[in-house]
């Protein structure tokens, strides 16, 4: 069995919503079949077909090639098997994704990983804002799973987190970590204004010292000992985040937003 | 059956269904793991009056451990899971959450999982963290060293207790020097404890007593004072019998550290005063599990 390949054949004009094409929705589909689903793209509808070139028979294995940042939706709500993206994704990369994993080789847009519950994101360029986040209105984002992102992140990573796990290994924008309810984001490069901005509960792990806000209180230095056990859980990831050179467990924390009530914590090595 | 001079005699040891669990005790360094370890696993002799029977499994190296540093697994044994569950939960609370630098984490996985962390955290007052890593679930709880790390559950298996084997010798100090020996050898075996004192019990018992508020009394067939007063089980150059009690995950666990037990013993053999090796039993009316010594020892 062969992946199943879907090749872009050219560059679409208007935005194609790509949430059909998951893993689970062409599990025993026939070529002709898949080729026949309509995706939505602006007012119109394109067969998939029209848009791409089709080869390969495994659909727990989705590779989409020559991939450009109007696709969006890719692994929407994904509940098993991979999906490889070579080249850009758009907006709403694996949004609501259940399970399995997705890897996109270039950047990604808006929303990546919006409300994901569980699985694997690794993005090997940049992502926009957003990361993680809830889309706008919901109260809850990420509620599980791992996020890894190789260059740098947007602004407001993780907003309403609410459990799981976003790794940056570059940089990440303003209010990155706001609204917290839990979870952890560990940033390896710099980070921008209102950092944790009414947080909640929850994880900021830094590498570079941040600019705080006024609500967050400093509590002094410590050696953390969860912090060799989270080091160890990245050591199967192809990442910086694996290497045992970055691991640390001396930290300076911070308690905050106590804005808000106080119980998250921004971690900065030492 | 004669092994270097020593009888073993023709019985078995009876041994009961049990619930077990393991927990894993780290420190920053192996003196305070097993202090913790050792707090923890004190006044866990017998499930007859001590709610539990536990021990110290084994020391672990820090490359063994969750976090990296010395550790200590313990073992503990109880009639059931509900009273597995409660004395785990108090033992964890009052004997490693209150030892300086400790850790605590599980140390055997199962379907059925029972609190390690996952109702100490209510002692945080509410600044408890949790933090799921790899799918386990682990609190942080702030105390004043710093932060107690404790994992939410740890898993609860089927296991054996009351494997036993006792040894029968001319005098105290030679009884004493054959279970030391004893002792040495079982504790290099996994998925085992000794849970008596230095894994030697003096006061094996009988089922019931002449007192009618006692379930267990003295086993006067084996106490050498009674030979000529009771209906006596021991020869008369018999003057000193000491047991050792195995509780283990299975079967053949239980199996290995009686043979090398019992072997060990009778490496020392008659020369040393070692006359016989036997075992405590009901009758095998009481308990599915019997361990027949001559049948390990072939």
């Amino acid at each position: 069995m062969s992946a199943l390949t879907f090749t872009l054949k050219y560059q679409p004009a208007q935005r194609v919503d790509l949430s059909p094409l998951v893993c689970q929705r062409l599990q025993g589909l026939a070529l002709t079949d898949i080729a026949a689903l309509e995706l939505q793209s602006g007012k119109a509808k394109l067969r998939v077909d029209e848009l791409f070139d089709i080869s390969g028979d495994d659909a727990q294995h989705i590779i989409i090639k020559s991939s450009v940042a109007k696709l969006d939706f890719i692994g929407k709500e994904l509940e098993s098997g991979s999906i490889n993206v070579e080249g850009d994704a758009g907006a709403y990369l694996g949004m609501g994704m259940k399970s399995g994993e997705i890897k996109v080789s270039g950047n990604a847009g808006l929303y990546a990983a919006c409300e994901m519950k569980n699985g694997y994101l690794e993005i090997a360029g940049n992502v926009g804002d957003f990361l993680g986040a809830a889309l706008p209105g919901n109260k809850m984002g990420m509620k599980g799973g791992l996020i890894l992102v190789k260059g740098n992140a947007g602004e407001r990573v993780g907003d309403h987190l609410r459990r799981g796990t976003i790794l940056i290994e570059g940089n990440a924008g303003d209010y990155c970590g706001s609204r917290m309810t839990a979870g952890t984001i560990a940033v390896m490069g710099t980070t921008g204004r209102y950092l944790g901005y009414a947080m909640r509960r929850g994880t900021l792990l830094l590498w570079n010292a941040p600019e705080l806000s006024a609500s967050f209180n400093d509590c002094g230095s410590h050696t953390l000992a969860f912090l060799p056990i989270l080091f160890a859980s990245f050591k199967s990831l192809n990442s910086k985040f694996a290497e045992a050179s970055v691991a640390f467990n001396r930290v300076q924390r911070y308690a905050g937003d106590m804005a808000e009530i106080g119980r998250g914590e921004v971690l900065v090595k030492l | 059956m004669i092994i270097n001079g020593v009888t073993i005699d023709a019985t078995f040891a009876e041994a009961f269904p049990m619930k077990a669990t393991r927990a894993i005790i780290t420190a920053q360094n192996e003196k305070w793991a097993m202090i913790a370890a050792q707090a923890m696993t004190g006044f866990a002799t017998s499930v007859i009056a001590c709610g539990c029977e536990a021990g110290i499994e084994r020391v672990l190296s820090p490359d063994e451990t969750p976090d990296g540093r010395a550790g200590v697994a313990v073992m503990i044994f109880a009639m059931g899971g509900k009273g597995l569950a409660k004395q785990l939960e108090t033992r964890a609370g009052q004997c490693v959450l209150t030892s300086p630098t400790s850790a605590l984490f599980a140390g055997i996985d199962s379907d059925i999982k029972i609190p390690l962390g996952k109702n100490l955290r209510y002692f945080g007052d509410g600044f408890q963290i949790a933090k799921k890593i790899s799918g386990k679930r682990y609190w942080r709880i702030p105390v004043m060293d710093g932060e107690f790390l404790a994992e939410a559950t740890t898993g609860q298996v089927s296991a054996i207790g009351g494997g036993n084997f006792l040894v029968l010798a001319r005098s105290q100090p030679q009884a004493l020097a054959a279970c030391e020996a004893a002792i040495e050898a079982m504790r290099k075996m996994p998925n085992v404890i000794m849970p008596f004192p230095g894994g030697v019990v003096r006061s094996g018992s009988k089922v019931g007593s002449k007192y009618k508020t006692l379930n267990a009394s003295t086993n006067d067939a084996f106490c050498p004072t009674l030979k000529g007063a009771t209906k006596t089980d021991l020869s008369p150059n018999i003057e000193s019998v000491m047991e050792i009690v195995i509780d283990g995950l299975s079967k053949e666990d239980i199996d290995n550290a009686m043979r090398v037990g019992m072997q060990a013993v009778c490496e020392l053999g008659a020369a040393n005063g070692i006359e016989r090796i036997s075992a405590g039993n009901y009758g095998g009316k009481l308990g599915p599990f019997h361990f027949h010594l001559q049948e390990i020892l072939a």
